[in-house]
């Protein structure tokens, strides 16, 4: 048996690592009290039973629908799909602008930029509110003034991503060189202008590329939001789902995993091209 | 529309003073008249109808859902309630994320192209390869059904309850943290590791010693991010019987009551919030 090294006495050294030390520790203690609160049926999961409902419940699966007629309500629930990711988004880039003005902290932009001040922190609370609050939760609290429907759903998307793209333009606003703002200032041309002109060519590649990005995630978002009535795939999934009409159920979960992984290829593929 | 601008462009002489006029007006119409036809089928497709949020019937229901909004419900027991679900919702997340680890770190080490002995030298060998991209496919089918899915057919196999919701974390999850962090180890500087297996060291020790504490900090605070993002969905997976505060929050908007609904969702964005901020903290101290 070698001896343990000795610990070094360097102060520095010494308090990281105790951090570290309580960080593992406490990460520990909330693994262990998070699987021992909960009353995980684990039993019941891998007990041959559930192996068997299982199977049963994957056998169901096969063959999946692939009448032509339902083929033809999946394409709509498809485009569906697409167009509430799609049409959320772009809403949401106008709204997610709108309310980046406010939230972005650049003072020394005149005199009404005092009022644009004040409203810098409640602006900032509200997109933090909407991003808080997921698209699903979004879409269950619509359907209650929206209706059921894709309605519903482009409402939630929209507003959720406002929240994130608020966040991520006001950023975008607030790191663009102040330059070209300064001198249109100097000339006396006034705040619209000066945004338009000078403040939007600048950030507009940047504010393009995080809408698209927000799209992607949108896309996949949608999918699933007609769990709760809001429409797209995930309204066929759950309305074929709760009528045990296995078959229906896996054509529709096919189409919603082609779509997701066509996604993530076309990004991927688009970033490659891109950074190349 | 091209012949027109070169011609106004071509008139203006560089003494006149700047146009009062938008100089490119007849373009920004066009695109946006281009802009509006392309909309048009979106409009169409998603039944897109503002002025429904409007009309009688549905402004009543929802003024006075939100008019039940104040005040919202603090009573004990009802607290008691929402602290326990809470707790519940953290607790589904962080066991799910718990999960996805033991199914993450294997499937990255089986799948990462940064610790192939063959790759030592030159391209990698055949077999090799296939076996690393079979990995890749899988974790990218464990990534790419939702969580909501998953979840919806737990439900199915498990019962209602959070082992729903933990499996289906911990599979997404797994996939994602999968292909990240073989992402991660493959873009550092490979020197260390490379250099250890051509040495003769095994591939463990290349890993434990080369790639680990080179890409610890990043892996890390990927790790912290991605359980603050199961901590949202792991109340979005209530909704569909998982338990914790979206099952909850569920059960009140069923039941139209909006004081139970207004403070689940406060005592929800103040979860998140802090979820966030713990995140934020715990990463900018890994660096």
């Amino acid at each position: 048996m070698n001896t343990p090294p000795s610990i070094p006495s360097s102060q520095p050294f010494f308090s990281a690592r105790c951090r570290a030390c309580w960080f593992v520790a406490g990460l520990v203690a909330l693994i262990a009290l998070s699987f021992w609160s909960l009353d995980l049926a684990w039993s019941s999961f891998f007990s041959m039973d559930a192996v068997a409902s299982m199977g049963r419940f994957v056998g169901e699966f096969f063959p999946p629908d692939l009448s032509s007629a339902f083929l033809l309500k999946v394409w709509k629930g498809t485009v569906e799909t697409l167009a509430m990711s799609l049409l959320g988004t772009i809403i949401a880039a106008f709204i997610g602008i709108l309310l980046a003005l406010p939230a972005s902290s650049i003072r020394q932009a005149g005199q009404a930029s005092s009022f644009v001040y004040v409203m810098r922190l409640p602006t900032r609370a509200f997109l933090n509110v909407l991003r808080a609050i997921p698209e699903l939760v979004w879409a269950a609290l619509l359907l209650i003034s929206a209706g059921l429907g894709p309605f519903a759903g482009t409402l939630a998307l929209a507003l959720h991503t406002s929240g994130v793209l608020g966040r991520l333009f006001a950023e975008a606003i607030e790191n663009a060189p102040p330059g070209p703002a300064a001198a249109l200032q100097a000339q006396g041309v006034s705040n619209t202008r000066i945004f338009f002109y000078a403040t939007l060519p600048q950030v507009l590649p940047q504010l393009m590329s995080y809408t698209l990005y927000r799209w992607e995630n949108n896309i996949r978002a949608a999918a699933v939001l007609g769990v709760v009535g809001a429409g797209g795939l995930g309204q066929l999934l759950s309305f074929h789902m709760g009528l045990f009409q296995m078959s229906k159920t896996a054509t529709v979960l096919t189409a919603m995993i082609l779509l997701v992984a066509l996604v993530d290829l076309t990004s991927y593929a688009t970033r490659r091209i891109l950074s190349r | 529309m091209i012949a027109q601008t070169s011609h106004i462009s071509h008139t203006v002489r560089p003494a006149r003073p700047a146009p009062e006029r938008d100089p490119a007006w007849i373009g920004r119409l066009f695109w946006l008249t281009a802009a509006m036809v392309i909309m048009w089928p979106l409009l169409v497709a998603t039944e897109f109808k503002p002025w429904i949020l409007f009309d009688a019937q549905s402004r009543k229901s929802t003024l006075r859902f939100l008019g039940d909004f104040f005040p919202p419900v603090v009573n004990l027991e009802f607290m008691t309630m929402v602290a326990k679900e809470t707790w519940r919702t953290v607790a589904v997340a962080t066991a799910g994320m718990a999960l996805a680890l033991v199914l993450a770190i294997p499937l990255t080490l089986l799948s990462t192209r940064a610790l192939s002995v063959s790759a030592l030298t030159g391209r990698m060998a055949t077999m090799p390869f296939v076996f690393r991209q079979a990995i890749r496919f899988l974790l990218i089918m464990l990534r790419s059904v939702p969580e909501l899915v998953w979840a919806l057919i737990f439900v199915r196999v498990v019962g209602l309850g959070p082992t729903a919701g933990v499996l289906a974390i911990a599979l997404t999850y797994g996939g994602m943290l999968g292909k990240v962090y073989g992402e991660i180890l493959e873009s550092g500087d490979a020197h260390a590791s490379t250099t250890l297996m051509r040495s003769g060291a095994s591939r463990m020790q290349a890993f434990f010693y080369g790639l680990l504490p080179q890409n610890a900090a990043e892996i890390t605070s990927y790790t912290v991010y991605r359980w603050e993002c199961a901590i949202r969905s792991s109340v979005v997976l209530g909704f569909v019987g998982a338990g914790g505060l979206g099952q909850q929050l569920d059960n009140s908007m069923k039941m139209f009551n909006g004081g139970e609904v207004a403070t689940i969702l406060i005592v929800f964005i103040l979860l998140v919030a802090l979820a966030d901020r713990v995140s934020y903290v715990l990463r900018r101290e890994i660096g």
